[in-house]
Order: C-alpha cells, then sequence, then structure tokens
C-alpha cells in the first residue's frame, strides 16, 4: 500500500504543477479509485444480487500487465429476457473502470475474454444488468506479483 | 499509423446452421497507453487508447465493449454471436484520437 499512497501524492502534485503550468483543471486521470462510484451510476443505487455472474480469473498473476479474464453470465439471451450491459471494475487500479460489454440477443451467449492490467492485489468486480433491469454480481480477489500500470 | 495495423480475426467456423453460435477470437496491436506511465523526463505519456469495439454481423450489432486504460497493450477480446442471416462480420476499434481499425470476415449461413 505504501506504494499506491506514494504514486497517488506524486500523481496528485504532477497534476497541481500541470494544472498550474498550462492553465488546466487536474485531470479525472489522477482522482483516487472511483470503483465505488461507478457501480453505484451502473446500478443507479440498488443492490446487485450475488450470483448468475461468473468471473474467471486466477488466483495469482504473476504479470499485472496481461492477465486474462473471462466474465459470463448466465441467460436464455432470447429477445425476451437477455443481458444487456456487464461492467467490469477494479478497486486497486488508478482509475476503478476496466471495461463495460453490451450484449443483444444476437450475441447468443453473453460471454466475453480479454486481458486486463492490474495494478496491484485486488478484488475485480463484475455487474450484470438484465434487459428487465435486475442486477447481479459478482466479485473475485485476485493477487498480483508485478504490478502492470508501469510507472 | 493506427490506419496500417490490421486486426487479427478468427471465427470458429465460417459456414453454419441458423441458430448457431459462432465464436470469435480477434486481437489488435495497440499500445494501450494507459496515461499513469511517465518518461524519463518525469512528464506523463498522454493517454492513448482504443477506447470503444464494436462488431456488427450483416449490418446488425452483436457485441460492443468500451474499453478504459486498465486493459493491456495489443487488446485481445472473445466473444460469441447467433447467426441468423450471411453477411459480413465487421469488427471497428475506435482510438481515444477518433481513428477507427476495421476488420472483416464474412459467414455465411445455409
Amino acid at each position: 500500500m505504501n506504494s499506491v499512497s506514494r504514486r497517488q501524492v506524486l500523481g496528485a502534485s504532477v497534476g497541481v504543477l500541470a494544472a498550474a503550468g498550462l492553465g488546466l483543471s487536474v485531470s479525472p486521470a489522477l482522482a483516487a479509485n472511483d470503483s465505488g462510484d461507478l457501480i453505484k451510476a451502473f446500478t443507479g443505487g440498488k443492490q446487485p444480487t450475488e450470483g448468475k455472474v461468473k468471473l474467471d480469473l486466477p488466483e495469482i498473476a504473476e504479470n499485472g500487465n496481461t492477465v486474462p479474464m473471462t466474465v459470463s453470465v448466465e441467460s436464455p439471451m432470447t429477445e425476451q429476457s437477455y443481458v444487456s450491459e456487464v461492467l467490469v471494475v477494479g478497486d486497486g487500479n488508478p482509475r476503478g473502470g476496466m471495461a463495460t460489454f453490451r450484449f443483444t440477443p444476437l450475441s447468443g451467449a453473453a460471454e466475453t475474454n480479454t486481458r486486463i492490467r492490474l495494478a496491484t492485489t485486488q478484488t475485480v468486480t463484475a455487474v450484470a444488468k438484465m434487459n428487465d433491469g435486475s442486477l447481479y454480481m459478482t466479485a473475485k480477489q485476485v493477487k498480483v506479483t508485478i504490478g502492470g500500470c508501469g510507472g | 499509423m493506427a490506419a496500417a495495423v490490421k486486426p487479427r480475426i478468427k471465427l470458429d467456423r465460417k459456414e453454419v446452421k441458423a441458430g448457431d453460435i459462432v465464436e470469435v477470437k480477434a486481437l489488435v496491436q495497440h499500445v494501450m497507453e494507459n496515461g499513469q506511465r511517465k518518461d524519463p523526463q518525469g512528464n506523463t505519456i498522454p493517454r492513448k487508447i482504443l477506447n470503444k469495439f464494436t462488431c456488427t454481423v450483416a449490418g446488425k450489432q452483436v457485441f460492443e465493449a468500451d474499453f478504459e486504460p486498465a486493459i493491456s497493450a495489443n487488446p485481445y477480446i472473445q466473444f460469441k454471436f447467433k447467426a441468423t442471416v450471411s453477411g459480413p462480420v465487421v469488427l471497428t476499434w475506435t482510438d481515444d484520437d477518433g481513428s477507427t481499425i476495421v476488420g472483416e470476415e464474412t459467414i455465411t449461413v445455409s
């Protein structure tokens, strides 16, 4: 945690310098991790139910620069019932947001795989929104040996 | 530079029956500079990522993703779609600078 606070302090001071020098406001990238706010904005304040969402991540990621992640949501994916959106956030990166996936009934299956960066050991949370507005979520902790955000 | 990038796209099958699920895997070369790193002089390297990915099949959108800087360099994406009609499968990545990287495959539904 020491390195994180140090980085935030450095980032903040650089931001202030940049703002002073260029007359720009401090970039949101330098703000604290916003994963909680992102989830709130996504759910509209409602509490998602645990379940239906599956997050496949390694328990231990040796290299945080590229961590394979599979997100899948149980759903028949028909016109009547499908997953419309999935938000993935992490609470240990400089910024909380990781990705948002949008599906349609034509997706056939609500399943996607990509590779993410993890700056440090953290909990990754996926929240799924169904077409009827119901919300499901899951979270998984990943231990990171080498962080993946440079710097 | 972005225009010269050719994405690698793989469909698990290109000739399918209507209703079959097709899996798409795509890899595109991009630095995905996250806007947090510093160069040796201590200046922040500006953010430059692909922030949006969409896939349309025969003109209809089947999948879309918004990427944040937490997506690794040379972003890989894998997803599925249900084949209903023959047509082009068009994958589009949008860069922060507004340029796009487009890849296309064709699917035949019998």
